[in-house]
């Protein structure tokens, strides 16, 4: 019995070591390759489909008010309306930074309408914990479906994140109000360059940080900002509606100002997002990194 | 043989409640907080076989929630945290018998330790989106969630747990 303390005591130094070993594995990595990369791909494979079938499986529960004849059809209908609506808003925002593209470039002014996109459709079907302080989650599309890393997630009302990787029939979306995301923006009426930031908020709708790259230009409350876009659109394609200037403040001591950018997109209730594969049949996937 | 079939049986026990935590439970988050269903099996784990045993579960649960979808954190944080948390537990627990207020007091601890260790380990690899400010947000309510699901889940997984204890404890 004397040695029980002992034996115990070894094997708890050995978990401890091993996790510290895991961690500094991981965190010594580069933005790709970790060795804890191929054991996480593996995990992704076998529980992203698990994960993909527990939420099928819970879907009607949550459904379940949905059942109901008249109410089933009034939500029906409110769903049809509310799609629509959000449709057109969309195109709405986008409207302003169109028309000041439609002056000098005319073909980019394209890559804003909606219609323009080829969209692989997916579900939500898993969401980080605010234990993680991590804003991402998983959907029920992968490689199998043309998804890979580094492509525009979007929904109806506009950017939603992008993927930051993916298995055969799942992929992790990291949202633009994580704080570790940094998206590229541009104000709708000025056409202004600027960074978004995440503001990090664990739960709810977050919000983001606009500092514009020009601090002689100061934002207004109620500009819509839309995304800038990068080379071959990855990870980001242009023009997608970002969100609209709620607040903005300026401190001495830094040069530029920043707005606090209220999102469109409501990302406590996220279900079905859209993956961007090709712009006017162009498509986003990662050349740029591939040429590299 | 039958060791191997035990340990199975965790393994899918482990498997399935990573699961119900990130697609189901997800849907029932309290301001973004999900009960940490993976931590309650591993206090339930020691309170029946002590602090060696739950280390073991702990480490394999916390390295399946940090590598599951859609985790983008270090992986090897959930998988200390709960290390520290299943060790802990074991030892306060062969001090005495599990009472429901003991087992209350265990899992509130639990969950304190557990998501502070991981704050910290984030704080010290300078993860982004990690701050002392949201850890004292997050860790309150996930105390609070956890103890509220503590009814429901340990007796069950206390139940699994005795049916599969081998009749002498490493």
């Amino acid at each position: 019995m004397s040695h029980q303390p002992q034996r115990s005591r070894a094997g708890l130094g050995l978990l401890v070591l091993a996790c510290v070993t895991i961690i500094t594995l991981d965190a010594r990595h580069d933005v790709r390759a970790s060795p804890v990369d191929p054991l996480r791909f593996t995990v992704a494979a076998v529980l992203g489909p698990v994960e993909d079938g527990a939420a099928a499986v819970l879907r009607p529960v949550i459904d379940l008010p949905d059942h109901f004849g008249d109410v089933k059809a009034l939500r029906d209908q409110n769903h049809q309306l509310q799609a629509t609506n959000a449709e057109l808003i969309s195109r709405l925002r986008a409207v302003d930074a169109n028309d000041n593209r439609d002056g000098a470039l005319a073909g980019i002014a394209r890559l804003a309408d909606t219609s323009g996109y080829d969209v692989v459709p997916s579900q939500v079907v898993g969401m980080g914990p605010a234990q993680s302080f991590t804003r991402t989650v998983s959907i029920d599309v992968g490689t199998d479906d043309g998804v890979g890393p580094d492509l525009t997630v979007i929904n109806a009302d506009g950017l939603v994140g992008r993927v930051v990787s993916a298995t055969a029939s799942t992929a992790t979306v990291l949202l633009i109000i994580d704080s570790k995301s940094t998206t590229g923006g541009r104000l709708g009426d000025s056409m202004e360059l600027g960074f978004l930031a995440g503001d990090g908020s664990l739960s709810g709708d977050g919000s983001l940080q606009f500092s514009l790259v020009d601090h002689t230009v100061s934002p207004k409350e109620g500009d819509s900002v839309v995304s800038w876009g990068s080379r071959n659109g990855a990870p980001y394609i242009a023009g997608v509606p970002i969100g609209e200037v709620t607040n903005v403040h300026s401190s001495p001591a830094e040069l530029t100002e920043t707005a606090t950018i209220d999102p469109y997109v409501d990302f406590s209730s996220l279900d079905v997002v859209a993956v961007v594969t090709a712009v006017d049949g162009r498509s986003t996937s990662n050349q740029a990194q591939e040429a590299r | 043989m039958i060791t191997g079939i035990r340990a199975g049986i965790v393994a899918v026990l482990i498997v399935v409640t990573v699961t119900l935590q990130v697609s189901i439970f997800s849907h029932f988050s309290i301001s973004g907080v999900v009960p940490d269903l993976a931590l309650l099996v591993v206090i339930a784990a020691a309170l029946v076989r002590g602090p060696n045993y739950a280390a073991l579960v702990g480490f394999v649960a916390g390295l399946v929630l940090d590598l599951a979808p859609p985790a983008d954190h270090t992986a090897g944080r959930w998988a200390l945290s709960f290390v520290i948390v299943g060790y802990a537990t074991g030892m306060v627990r062969s001090d005495g018998e599990t009472t429901v207020p003991s087992t209350l007091f265990l899992v509130a601890s639990g969950a304190f330790i557990g998501t502070s260790v991981f704050a910290l380990t984030g704080l010290v690899l300078r993860e982004p989106g990690v701050d002392v400010a949201g850890a004292l947000r997050v860790v309150p309510v996930a105390i609070g969630y956890d103890l509220l699901l503590t009814p429901l889940i340990i007796p069950l997984v206390l139940l699994l747990f005795r049916r599969l204890e081998p009749a002498e404890r490493w």
